[in-house]
């Protein structure tokens, strides 16, 4: 896929970011968590999925996101499933920062 | 080395998927075959008293695997079938239609059966159980807005019932023998929380009474209470406990006392039997004891062990035991099995239905309850494992941050 297809939102400011709270976010009908790590911030899908939970309401260690609902672990930077009952990676997004400002790329919609 | 091997699992649920994943996930490349009593592939429980119940999501959309993912995996599948004999001496299973089946090894996971209720009328039509996908499809078939509907059993799945029927626009009527909700895995604080969640929500609660005989003609009709009250009713669902399938290995010879004994590497009495699961009595080093677990993430985990073990790779299994339950918009999860706790203290607010009750014993964390905060709960288990000082008057000081108690 070219860049032309990817489109940066701004989603949140880089305070509202910590290493132990991530933040959801949504771009039009996405859900996407942003997580802070070793002050590099990235993105990726924040439903599980395996089943229906906010991984932005797990817990964070080691690089790893955990699934509030059945404890799959997720790789924050690359969003893949590193546990049972997960075998599906969530997806990752480009991110940038620009000033105080993170912005996710996710491809172009249609409208 | 050529793999000639058959490992047979009987029980083609959870436990008995993860075991047949976890052979192929380590190599084994010998025949692996799932046999189940249910027509289903492996499937979720979780849903059949929400989101199935509901009507919201198809049987295929349950199974933890896909018949395609299973076949890449070359996992044989043999369901509709029930195993009556397991014959050590010749190392094989025996099926109800008389076939025998050898095995190299083998792994029960059999799971557990609801408990009946032992009165008059039970066998009525419209008197239903809750434990398989059959179930949830029999009571969705039977329930319409308006049903009146009796839950027998203020237990997880009696809650989590009644809240799906309330969703359903049914009149839903839990009745407890006890004098609280959830009297066995909750203190008596949330036992009354979550009978003012549920009446709120419109859930008519009686507690301290069970039932005496339900009545009707060819159906059922109503429900008698041991006081003589009736109620009008034409589908009750009883949720009052379930008992571990056992008796196959019980017959085969195999240690059973309250489940099948394994230890913790999921080995029975026999060195080429296996079992995970519900059905299993295990030791649990972290608390220090026995217990035998009816909860989803020790039938996913077991199994796993389960299935190294058959390759003789496995590591000790013990892990503080975690249940949830979703019951209208609450999130319930449970860590840890308390036992003999100090004292209890409350973080959060109860009235705003966002709170996590802690256990404290010997300055410790015993065990954790949370209600619509999954994240305090996972850092209560760390904080467990931990086993991290922490003071009554810091867990319930909302500027406390809980992850840096884990930082101690």
């Amino acid at each position: 896929m070219s860049d032309a297809n990817i489109e940066f939102h701004s989603v949140a400011n880089t305070e509202e970011v910590t290493e132990d709270e991530p933040k959801a976010v949504s771009i039009g009908r996405m859900d996407i968590g942003i997580y802070k790590l070793d002050g590099e911030f990235y993105a990726i899908d924040d439903i599980c999925t395996h089943a229906y939970a906010c991984m932005t309401d797990g817990y964070i260690d080691d690089g790893q996101i955990e699934c509030p609902l059945h404890g799959a672990l997720f790789d924050i930077k690359t969003g893949k499933a590193m546990t049972a009952p997960a075998t599906i990676d969530l997806r990752s997004y480009e991110v940038k920062v620009d000033g105080d400002q993170i912005m996710v790329g996710v491809p172009k919609t249609e409208d | 080395m050529n793999e000639d091997r058959t490992f047979l699992i009987i029980g083609a649920s959870q436990a008995g998927g993860w075991v047949a994943q976890t052979l192929r996930h380590e190599g084994f490349e010998g025949k692996v075959i799932l046999i189940g009593e249910e027509p289903y592939l492996p499937y979720e429980r979780p849903p059949l008293s929400k989101a199935a119940l509901l009507g919201e999501v198809t049987v295929d959309s349950t199974y933890f695997w896909s018949q395609e993912t299973l076949d890449e995996a070359n996992i044989e599948t043999q369901l509709n079938t029930r195993v009556i004999a397991i014959d050590r001496n010749v190392k094989e299973i025996v099926t109800e239609g008389g076939t025998r089946m050898g095995y190299d090894k083998l792994a029960i996971t059999t799971g557990a059966r609801v408990r009946e209720l032992p009165v008059e009328g039970a066998d009525l039509p419209g008197v239903f159980y809750l434990r398989t996908m059959e179930n949830t499809l029999a009571i969705r078939d039977a329930v319409k807005d308006g049903t009146t509907a009796m839950i027998v059993g203020g237990g997880w799945i009696g809650l989590e019932c009644a809240a799906t029927l309330t969703k359903l626009g049914c009149n839903a009527i839990v009745i407890e023998s006890a004098d609280r909700l959830c009297g066995r895995a909750v203190t008596p604080e949330i036992s009354d929380w979550m009978l003012e969640f549920h009446t709120s929500h419109g859930v008519d609660v009686r507690l301290g009474t069970g039932i005496e005989k339900f009545q009707g003609a060819g159906q059922l009709e109503r429900a008698v209470l041991p006081s003589g009250d009736t109620i009008e009713c034409s589908v009750a669902v009883v949720g009052i406990g379930v008992i571990p399938n056992a008796e196959l290995a019980r017959d085969a010879g195999l240690e059973v006392d309250n489940g099948i004994v394994v230890d913790d590497r999921a080995c029975t009495s026999d060195s080429d039997i296996v079992a995970a699961g519900d059905v299993t009595n295990h030791p649990n080093a972290l608390l220090g004891r026995r217990i035998r677990l009816e909860s989803y993430e020790n039938a996913q985990n077991q199994g796993i062990i389960a299935g190294k073990a058959m390759l003789n790779k496995a590591e000790a299994y013990s892990e503080l035991p975690w249940f949830w339950s979703d019951q209208f918009d609450a999130n319930l999860q449970m860590i840890g099995l308390p036992k003999d706790w100090e004292e209890t203290v409350t973080r959060g607010d109860k009235d705003s239905n966002e709170f996590v009750t802690f256990y404290l014993k010997d300055g410790v964390i015993d065990g954790a309850i949370s209600v619509n905060n999954p994240r305090d709960l996972r850092i209560a288990k760390r904080l467990m494992l931990g086993k991290k000082q922490v003071t009554a008057a810091e867990l319930i000081n909302p500027e406390t941050k809980m992850q840096g108690l884990l930082k101690r």
